[in-house]
């Protein structure tokens, strides 16, 4: 992408914005800045035309659906929003000014004020080349969640296109400190629509979803030292997971689930265990009374990463979730931490330390092949979208703590900034 | 008195948090919980002090002033043990500071501690809770080699959560990879 596309669709994104604030409140938080950079060798064109109908409405829509697809970094937006009036209906006779400006497909739509105060909004996806439709959908909601709607149709064309489920409906979680305060916060995938699940005037740290995304473990310090707690999203009911003698943390969930791994320091060293959701059944899995740390399951849910210290050195081993023997997997450099399993379970991301220099990599598991992702020299955290096509993490910028994302092939850059505070601990949830 | 007033203000500070409208209820009581149960051992804790306080102020007190925990002339008033980066071995010159703390502790053997281990806020957070539980643990080691019972010591990690220096400098991490030594009383 052209530093110049780049920067009329961030005007055009703020402007809408704005829009969005004038029309209907603060409902969708400005405070998070986003900015994208980079992209795939070969990205699929397409145009997105404006909307028809509902003034300003039509706007976020669209500007939520290019800047999804932008993100993903395999596709590239086609600029029709010159055509004048814009192209609505899927026989419009212009079609083919779209196609000549390199358009493969092109996204057309209606937004539609309902009687009730509700809003209807279309959108076809058609195929530019042969004029037929891929895919269409049409979805009824209040004006406050056009937003939604507009991540909803970006999963709808990046499948369409990719092949690959789209993530931009999911939900993030991270923990923003400000003014001494804690707060594990949720958020849109794209950062927006933050809403507040703990504060604390202690530090909070390692959040994981459940595999359903209905509850959220933690780690927070607020008795003093670190305890494992659950929350469920629905109700915020809370409940102690761990609180052992010395530290508890990492939480885990298992891939269905029904179980949990965590590191406590109860016994001899940080060691990880594992139990069931409800408490029960603790087993110690590691036993070298030195530092064993970070557990993330395989997708599968037979063998847990893991870091380590045993070797003199922080490392990534692997081994069987039932316990066993442990296999170190990575060997270049003194520190290589933060494991973190993707969900097609052929390759871990985690956090390497090279000349004083915090970075992503990514590890191919099968033949041990290593790529680094980003060239920050603070980036921690690492974690996958479902669909394992992004990795999100912490980063510090200008001693700020941002989050930011690079798609797994490390071509694609964006950062989230939030001018409310200090960003670190993200995971992906569902 | 100390004691009592700490524990008070530890009391509030709990009692703060749980009004927080944005907390979810049940922290509130869990909180509430927490705070009832503390204030109980802050009671019995207060009482015993008082009973401490009586029997000390029978004895002689002219010859000792000065609290030798506060005397800056006082090697008992070091108070910090440094690691190098990702190490949590006690460095030898720690022993002279470990063997008065020791000493002190077996004498007064009400005197509590906390082990605080702290790590530089860089890189991992889990694997710097981890070294920050390593690092209190081997102050508690050298301690209990020293003859000091178990039960006046206790241990906790703050991992990367609460740098003293802020800097983004070599000087300034140095400083945060550190164990505290923290008397219950102060």
């Amino acid at each position: 992408m052209t530093s110049k596309e780049n920067m009329s669709l961030m005007k055009q994104w703020k402007k809408a914005l704005c829009c969005v604030g004038l029309l209907f409140g603060t409902t969708a938080h400005a405070a998070m800045n986003i900015d994208i950079t980079g992209g795939a060798a070969t990205r699929i064109p397409v145009a997105i035309s404006p909307f028809a109908g509902a003034g300003d409405a039509n706007r976020v829509v669209t500007a939520v659906v290019d800047a999804d697809l932008l993100r993903s970094g395999e596709i590239s937006l086609v600029d029709v929003s010159d055509i004048t009036p814009p192209l609505v209906e899927p026989n419009d006779p212009r079609f083919g000014m779209a196609r000549a400006r390199g358009a493969e497909a092109i996204v057309l739509g209606h937004v539609t004020p309902e009687a009730n105060g509700t809003v209807d909004v279309r959108f076809r996806l058609m195929d530019a080349v042969q004029r037929t439709q891929l895919a269409g959908f049409s979805y009824t909601a209040n004006v406050n969640q056009l937003r939604t709607i507009g991540h909803k149709i970006a999963d709808v064309v990046y499948e369409k296109l990719t092949g690959t489920p789209g993530v931009f409906s999911t939900h993030i979680a991270y923990v923003i400190r400000h003014n001494n305060q804690y707060r594990l916060e949720i958020a849109d995938s794209d950062g927006q629509n933050p809403s507040t699940v703990l504060k604390s005037a202690e530090a909070i740290m390692s959040p994981a979803w459940s595999p359903d995304g209905s509850r959220i473990a933690y780690v927070s310090f607020e008795t003093g030292r670190a305890v494992v707690y659950e929350q469920v999203m629905a109700t915020s009911k809370r409940t102690v997971l761990a609180n052992f003698k010395g530290s508890n943390s990492g939480p885990a969930w298992s891939p269905d689930g029904t179980r949990l791994a965590l590191v406590l320091s109860r016994d001899n060293g940080s060691q990880i265990y594992v139990m069931n959701r409800n408490g029960s059944g603790l087993t110690r899995l590691t036993f070298g009374g030195g530092i064993d740390t970070e557990p993330t399951w395989s997708p599968d849910g037979l063998s847990l990463l893991f870091t380590s210290d045993r070797d003199g050195s922080p490392q990534v081993y692997m081994m069987p979730s039932a316990g066993g023997k442990a296999t170190r997997m990575t060997f270049d450099g003194k520190y290589n931490v933060s494991p973190h399993w993707s969900p097609e379970g052929k390759s871990f991301v985690f956090v390497q330390r090279e000349q004083d220099k915090y970075r992503i990599a990514v590890m191919d598991i099968a033949n041990g092949q290593v790529q680094l992702l980003t060239d920050g020299r603070d980036d921690e955290s690492p974690t996958y979208a479902p669909n394992g096509k992004m990795i999100l993490y912490a980063t510090v910028v200008n001693g700020r703590g941002e989050l930011a994302m690079v798609t797994s092939d490390g071509k694609t850059h964006e950062r989230l900034s939030n001018v409310d505070g200090q960003m670190d601990s993200p995971v992906w949830g569902y | 008195m100390k004691k009592t007033v700490l524990g008070l203000l530890i009391v509030g500070l709990l009692a703060g948090c749980s009004s927080d409208e944005t907390k979810p209820n049940t922290s509130q009581e869990d909180a509430a919980r927490t705070a009832a149960a503390k204030a109980a051992a802050d009671k019995a804790a207060a009482d015993k002090a008082a009973a401490e306080a009586q029997a000390h102020a029978q004895a002689p007190v002219a010859t000792q002033a000065i609290d030798p925990l506060q005397d800056t002339n006082n090697i008992l008033s070091q108070r910090s043990v440094y690691f190098a980066f990702n190490k949590y071995n006690v460095g030898s010159e720690y022993a002279p500071m470990l063997q008065a703390h020791a000493a002190y502790l077996v004498a007064h053997t009400t005197a509590k501690i906390q082990l605080q281990g702290n790590t530089d806020d860089r890189g991992s957070a889990e694997y710097n809770l981890a070294l920050g539980q390593r690092r209190s643990d081997s102050v508690r080691k050298s301690l209990s080699l020293l003859s000091v019972p178990d039960d006046q010591m206790s241990t906790v990690s703050f991992g990367k959560t609460k740098p003293v220096a802020m800097g983004d400098n070599e000087t300034a991490w140095a400083k945060n990879r550190r164990t505290d030594i923290v008397y219950q009383s102060e």
